[in-house]
């Protein structure tokens, strides 16, 4: 019975077993992420109010985004989203090595630390709102101490975006130090004491020894960052809708207003503006992942 | 969000579906399903009574009720299929319809409107509901714009309620001599700024003229709406306005004339609501229209309408139908506008007006004295993308008015774009 026999080495084939156990992921996958973004690339080539019908334009969403100066300012203040978010990185290694000794209560301010992670990051929007407020909020009552200000942040079209970013970087630096106190544990103590009897200290100790250590640590760190860099669209909505007059929005959150949002109805300029958005992320963590992989193969 | 806000107990209810009981009687039958964005307190006490009367007027009904928070009322709309359509929807009047009727999810209801409770006692909305010589829907409440001011503050000044320009500039004079500002304002969210426009420019220019901006047979370039601008300037440069009003939304921006750190507040009637609660009793606040700028045109009001919809693929037309006269039909109305319900106007003309200082005067200022027309606000009137372009642009302008040149040709590129 050659069918029986065919069947049964498919079951019991080893080769076979991954791909079963992969196959509800991968059509998923296929069916949520993969057929969607070929979707977007499709819909952005025509003109769309989401319901009637659609008009085949070509590239003429594309030329528009040339000309947007909407858009302009949108990616700008992504690029400054994607290298100032970095900060989180360093900022949270300084305080995973501050916090890295033991004394007593250390397990309460580090979780003290921690807890801007924990919150949400409406209540972080929300409390960086009151924190910049023109008039009661609480950095021109600091500044007036110094006879500076009052500064209205959030209504600054220039500090706008930085001000956003600091409110972000706030929980980011929380959770980079999360991350560099469990990679602190598992460094070699052996090799800290070799290179302590070789001389090693303060900076040279941490650059040449701990940080190199710390490598997966900081992998992971970097990939969330980027993507919470990226993810930068709900402290933006709660903090200033976009303005003042448009200028601290982000290539996602001008999406979203042309194409979803309460007065939203161009679908096809929306999708065009995410395929420009899907290739930068490409680039950004193609890159990456190329210096990682350079990197790891210079090790072997 | 351009909604009242009214405390109370029956809106903490979780709830949102409810079935009035199917006891068979009555001529209308089978299912009626409507979807509403009447989520505040006030609004959603108002159409759970509708519907409870409604259904008990005609036992053999079941309804269904659904309701949505107003932001998500376009992405429903957008995601209605035919299979899934409710019978009737809420959105609003005028051009803010267009995607909708364009798109054929609006039933054309103009075998409605030609029924003489329509003809005789709904006029005055008809035009907001009218698209392509047909009508799309019924109106359910609307209300009044204009400014509301501190009266106790007035009287410290000396001053009294202006009917010109000139007035209303020597008013805000002295209002900024006496260290306060003449008007509170919070353009977070763009559309209070957008009310400023629509005024000065029907001011200026008229209704006429500020409907074809909307449809966009004017330039934003033509010097008629820089004579706008320029008036509005006018109060900017001032210092009319209170400052770093880009950050604050309508709502942040109320505890100035509370405070009495601001004089006055051009917005619409939901906003006396949120302002009593505050403390400003009856003798400290009041109203008064909006005032004339150039005196060759004819006054004309805003008076933003909200509406209900059969959709084209309700399976219960005739329901459906009832339900909408029973919705404007006067006693319906009075019962749904007083000030135990929305507190806003009935589009009913039999229907009678709560007895409110502000609604009073409102009724008074729409009807007889706003012969120029009435329009439903800015981004009612015009289309979505132009709003969205256009509100951001007055923001800017009140913020950084030596932008003008810059906005006015973002304005008109935008324009060629949408049209």
């Amino acid at each position: 019975m050659p069918f029986r026999a065919s069947q049964k080495s498919f079951w019991n084939n080893k080769k076979n077993t991954p791909w079963l156990f992969l196959l509800p992921g991968l059509l998923f996958f296929a069916l949520y992420v993969i057929f969607p973004i070929f979707q977007s690339f499709n819909i952005s080539f025509y003109k769309w109010d989401g319901m009637g019908k659609a008009e085949y334009v070509g590239l003429k969403n594309y030329q528009k985004l040339l000309n947007d100066r909407a858009f302009e300012i949108s990616l700008w203040n992504n690029l400054k989203w994607l290298v100032l978010y970095l900060l989180a990185i360093p900022a949270g290694l300084a305080l995973a090595l501050f916090l890295n000794q033991n004394i007593t209560g250390i397990r309460f301010y580090k979780s003290l630390f921690f807890f801007p992670f924990v919150i949400s990051q409406v209540v972080v929007g929300l409390v960086f709102t009151w924190f910049y407020d023109p008039r009661f909020g609480l950095l021109n009552e600091l500044l007036s101490w110094v006879a500076l200000g009052p500064i209205s942040v959030l209504g600054d079209p220039v500090l706008v975006t930085y001000g956003i970013i600091l409110a972000g970087l706030w929980p980011q630096t929380a959770y980079c130090m999360i991350l560099y106190l469990t990679g602190l544990n598992s460094v070699d103590p052996e090799q800290i004491e070799a290179a302590r009897l070789d001389g090693a200290k303060k900076f040279k100790m941490l650059w040449y020894v701990i940080i190199p250590q710390l490598r997966p640590a900081t992998f992971i760190a970097f990939v969330v960052t980027i993507i919470g860099a990226l993810r930068s669209f709900d402290l933006i909505s709660i903090m200033t809708n976009g303005g003042p007059f448009g200028r601290s929005r982000v290539l996602s959150f001008y999406m979203y207003e042309k194409a979803l949002s309460e007065h939203g109805f161009r679908m096809g300029y929306g999708a065009a503006i995410a395929v420009v958005l899907f290739f930068i992320m490409l680039v950004f963590i193609g890159v990456f992942l190329w210096m990682m992989y350079r990197q790891e193969r210079e090790q072997r | 969000m351009k909604n009242i806000l009214v405390k109370s107990i029956k809106g903490l209810v979780a709830g949102s579906v409810i079935a009035a009981p199917a006891f068979a009687g009555g001529h209308l039958s089978g299912d009626l399903e409507l979807v509403v964005g009447m989520s505040n307190p006030a609004p959603r006490a108002v159409i759970e009574g509708m519907v409870d009367r409604f259904g008990a007027m005609h036992p053999g009904l079941n309804i269904k009720l659904t309701i949505n928070t107003r932001d998500t009322m376009v992405e429903g709309l957008r995601s209605i299929t035919p299979d899934t359509a409710p019978d009737i929807v809420e959105w609003y009047a005028a051009n803010r319809m267009t995607p909708f009727v364009d798109s054929g999810l609006f039933e054309d209801i103009s075998d409605l409107w030609a029924e003489d409770e329509f003809v005789n006692n709904l006029a005055s909305t008809k035009g907001a509901m009218t698209l392509n010589g047909k009508q799309w829907g019924v109106p359910y409440t609307y209300y009044q714009w204009g400014v509301y001011y501190r009266e106790d503050i007035f009287k410290e000044l000396g001053l009294v309620e202006p009917t010109n320009w000139a007035e209303e500039k020597a008013n805000c004079e002295k209002i900024v001599a006496s260290g306060r500002a003449c008007y509170t304002i919070g353009t977070k969210w763009l559309w209070t700024a957008a009310g400023w426009f629509d005024y000065i420019n029907m001011r200026t220019n008229g209704f006429d003229f500020h409907m074809d901006l909307a449809t966009g047979k004017v330039a934003w370039t033509d010097d008629r709406v820089l004579q706008t601008f320029a008036n509005w300037r006018e109060l900017v440069d001032m210092g009319a306005f209170v400052k770093d009003h880009q950050t604050y939304s309508w709502q942040e921006s109320l505890p100035f004339i509370v405070n009495g750190e601001a004089a006055a507040i051009l917005i619409g009637n939901f906003a006396v609501s949120p302002l009593r609660e505050a403390g400003l009793s009856d003798d400290k606040l009041d109203f008064y229209q909006f005032v004339e700028i150039n005196p060759d045109v004819e006054m004309a009001e805003e008076a933003p309408t909200d509406t209900l919809h059969i959709t084209k693929y309700s399976k219960n037309k005739e329901a459906a139908k009832e339900f909408l006269r029973f919705v404007v039909s006067a006693e319906n109305q009075t019962i749904i506008n007083a000030g135990s319900g929305l507190g806003q106007l009935p589009v009913n003309s039999q229907a009678s007006i709560d007895d409110d200082e502000f609604l009073n005067q409102g009724f008074k200022m729409l009807s007889s004295n706003s012969p120029g027309g009435v329009a439903q606000f800015f981004d009612r009137d015009f289309p979505a993308e132009m709003a969205s372009v256009a509100m951001e642009g007055f923001q800017e302008f009140m913020v950084f008015p030596d932008n003008l040149e810059d906005i006015v040709e973002r304005l008109e590129s935008a324009r060629g774009d949408i049209y």
